[in-house]
C-alpha cells in the first residue's frame, strides 16, 4: 500500500461568483507522477496553489504531508519545490544567486547551499552559467533553472505548472529526460500540462479536468483503454466532400468524431476499417493511421478539443 | 522557529539584489545633503541669520535637522514604493518568495528592518555632512539619526500598503506629486508651522513628517527657542511614527496577503 502525500475532498475554489474548481477528490501517493491534465481554465492552476498553501481553499478538505493546509503552510511549503507556470525568477540576480536566495528562503545555511546549487546547476545543465545574469538565458534554460530553485531544499513533494508550455520540441525533451530523472530518483511529481504527450510521457496516474471538475482518473493506459478504442483513423478530405462522406460511415468504425477540418475513426482494427473506406468509395484526400492518445480520451469525455 | 527567522531571510535577500546597485545610492546619499545644506543652510539661512539675529541657534541648524527629517521621509516613501511594485510585478520576487516558507508578513517586516538599516546609514552621512558645515555639533548630530531613521520607516511602512493596492504606476507618481513634496515644504521643514495660514497650521500638525522634523530637532536641539517649535511632548511625535508603523505594517502585511494569496 502506497502512503498518500496529498489528499483532497470535496476541494472548492471560489473567486467572487466564479466557481474555479468544484468540489474534486483526489489522492497523491508517494514516488509517484501525478498527472492533472485538461484544457486551459479547467482549474488546474487554482488546484495547484491550494496545494502549494498559496491559495486559500474556499471548501472542502485537504491535507498535504497530513498537514492542514489553512494552518500550516508554512511547514507544507518547506517540504515542497513549486514550480509556477509563469516564470517568476529574479531578473536582477545571476543564475546562482536565485538558488541562493531561495535556499536562505528555506533556512538553509550557507556551505548547504553552495553543495546544493552545485549539484543542481549540473542537474539543469546550467553549470557554465552559474554567474550569467537571467534574463539572457533561453526559455528551456529560465524553465530548468526555475525547476533547480524549486529543488533547493530537496522537497518531498514537486509541484510542477504547465512546465514545457512554450518551449520548442527540443528543450521539451531536454526538460522531460530531466523530470524523468527526478522520478526515479524518487520524488513524489504533480503535474499540470494541456499536453496529452506530457501526460503520457511522465505521468503514473492523472486526473482529466474539464469546466472545474474532474472527469476521468486513471493511468494514461487505462484511460486511453477506456475511453478510446485502440487504433485511430484520420481521414483529412478536399473541401465540401466532408459531408458526403459522413454519411457513408456508418458501421466502420467504432466510434467517429467529425472536427472542422478532419474525421477521425475510432477502431480496434485500423486495417479493417481502412479497407472499408476503400470499399465504399470514399476518397480521402489524406489518410493517418495511429494509436490512441489522451487527446482522443479528453474529445470522447468532454466533446472538445484540449487546445480549445 | 523559522517563523522568527523568516522576516530576516527575507531582509537578508535584499543585500543580494543591493550589492549590484548599491554605488547609485551612495552618490545620492552623499549629494543630497551637501546640496541641500547648500542651497538652503547657506544660501538662503545668511538672509535669515542677518534678517533677525536673534535666534538661539542658527538658521542652518534649524533647517539641517529639518531636512534630516526630510530626507528620511523620501527615501522611506522611494522604499514603500518602487521595490514593492518591483517585487509585484516586475522583479515578481514576492510571488516567489511566497511559495517558500516565507510569508507576506514576512515579506513587509524583512522591507522594514532594511529600510531601517539603511536609513540609518542614509542619515549618519547625512549628520556627518551636516558636521562639517558647521551646521551641528557632532553630538546632537548624531542624536538626530534615530528620529529620522524612525520617520523614514514610519513612510516607508505607510506607503508599502499604499501600493500594494494601487494597480497603476500613475498613483504612485501622484503620491509622490501631490503628497510628498507639499509635506515636504510646508511641514516645518524649512520654517515653524506656526508661520503658515491658520488652518494650514492644523493640517501641518497633522501630517507626519510635521512628527518626524519635531522629533528630530527637539532630540538634536534642547535647547531651541521654543517659539520655533511646538509645545507638544517628545512622546506624541514618537508615539504618531510608530503607531504610523505598526498600522502600515499591518494593513501592508494584509493587503499584500490578499494581493498574492487570491
Amino acid at each position: 500500500m502506497n502512503e498518500i502525500l496529498v489528499e483532497a475532498k470535496g476541494l472548492t475554489k471560489k473567486f467572487d461568483d466564479f466557481l474555479a474548481v468544484d468540489a474534486i477528490d483526489f489522492d497523491i501517493a508517494k514516488g509517484k507522477a501525478f498527472g492533472f491534465l485538461g484544457p486551459n481554465g479547467a482549474g488546474k492552476t487554482s488546484t495547484m496553489k491550494m496545494i502549494s498553501t498559496v491559495s486559500p481553499i474556499t471548501e472542502g478538505e485537504m491535507s498535504v504531508f497530513g498537514l492542514d493546509p489553512r494552518t500550516q503552510g508554512r511547514q507544507i511549503r518547506q517540504r515542497i519545490g513549486v514550480v509556477p507556470q509563469e516564470d517568476n525568477l529574479d531578473v536582477e540576480l545571476t543564475v546562482s544567486e536565485n538558488l541562493y536566495v531561495y535556499g536562505r528562503y528555506h533556512d538553509m545555511n550557507r556551505p548547504e547551499i553552495r553543495e546544493r546549487t552545485k549539484e543542481l546547476l549540473d542537474f539543469a545543465q546550467l553549470s557554465d552559467r552559474a554567474d550569467s545574469p537571467v534574463e539572457p538565458l533561453s526559455g528551456g534554460m529560465k524553465r530548468r533553472l526555475t525547476i533547480a530553485r524549486a529543488l533547493i531544499n530537496d522537497p518531498e513533494l514537486v509541484i510542477l505548472d504547465e512546465p514545457t508550455t512554450g518551449l520548442d520540441p527540443q528543450a521539451r525533451h531536454l526538460l522531460w529526460d530531466r523530470l524523468y530523472r527526478l522520478k526515479q530518483q524518487g520524488s513524489t511529481l504533480i503535474i499540470t500540462t494541456h499536453y496529452m504527450d506530457e501526460a503520457e510521457q511522465l505521468c503514473d496516474r492523472l486526473v482529466v479536468m474539464d469546466k472545474a471538475k474532474i472527469v476521468a482518473e486513471g493511468s494514461p493506459r487505462a484511460l486511453i483503454e477506456e475511453y478510446a478504442p485502440r487504433e485511430v483513423v484520420e481521414l483529412r478530405f478536399t473541401d465540401g466532400h466532408k459531408d458526403e462522406a459522413e454519411s457513408k460511415l456508418e458501421g466502420l468504425a467504432n466510434r467517429y468524431e467529425v472536427l472542422a477540418d478532419r474525421i477521425l475513426l475510432y477502431t480496434d482494427d485500423a486495417d479493417d476499417t481502412h479497407r472499408g473506406i476503400v470499399s465504399r468509395g470514399l476518397d480521402p484526400e489524406q489518410v493517418l493511421v495511429r494509436r490512441s492518445t489522451l487527446e482522443d480520451v479528453f474529445l470522447r469525455l468532454t466533446g472538445r478539443r484540449l487546445d480549445d | 522557529m523559522i517563523a522568527i527567522r523568516a522576516p530576516l531571510r527575507f531582509f537578508e535577500s535584499q543585500f543580494v539584489a543591493y550589492r549590484r546597485t548599491w554605488r547609485g545610492t551612495v552618490i545620492s546619499s552623499f549629494l543630497n545633503p551637501i546640496l541641500f545644506l547648500t542651497a538652503m543652510g547657506l544660501g538662503v539661512g545668511s538672509l535669515v541669520d542677518d534678517g533677525t539675529g536673534d535666534l538661539e541657534i542658527s538658521y542652518l541648524a534649524f533647517v539641517a535637522t529639518g531636512l534630516m527629517a526630510a530626507n528620511a521621509m523620501q527615501n522611506g516613501s522611494g522604499e514603500g514604493m518602487w521595490p514593492v511594485r518591483a517585487g509585484l510585478k516586475w522583479r515578481k520576487n514576492f510571488h516567489g518568495a511566497i511559495t517558500t516558507p516565507i510569508e507576506p508578513g514576512d515579506i513587509i517586516v524583512g522591507r522594514a528592518i532594511w529600510t531601517l538599516l539603511r536609513l540609518t546609514v542614509v542619515q549618519t552621512v547625512f549628520a556627518v555632512i551636516a558636521v562639517l558645515f558647521g551646521a551641528l555639533e557632532l553630538g546632537p548630530a548624531l542624536l538626530a539619526v534615530p528620529p529620522a531613521a524612525l520617520t523614514g520607516v514610519a513612510f516607508m511602512a505607510a506607503l508599502t500598503a499604499f501600493t500594494v493596492t494601487r494597480e497603476t504606476d500613475e498613483s504612485l507618481a501622484n503620491m509622490f506629486r501631490f503628497v510628498i513634496l507639499p509635506m515636504f515644504l510646508f511641514s516645518g521643514t524649512f520654517f515653524p508651522i506656526s508661520q503658515l495660514p491658520g488652518f494650514l497650521e492644523l493640517i501641518a500638525y497633522a501630517t507626519p513628517l510635521f512628527h518626524g522634523v519635531e522629533l528630530v530637532r527637539k532630540i538634536a536641539l534642547p535647547d531651541i527657542d521654543p517659539s520655533v517649535v511646538s509645545s507638544m511632548p517628545l512622546w506624541i511625535h514618537l508615539a504618531y511614527l510608530v503607531a504610523m508603523t505598526a498600522l502600515g505594517i499591518y494593513f501592508g502585511s494584509k493587503y499584500l496577503s490578499r494581493k498574492l494569496r487570491p
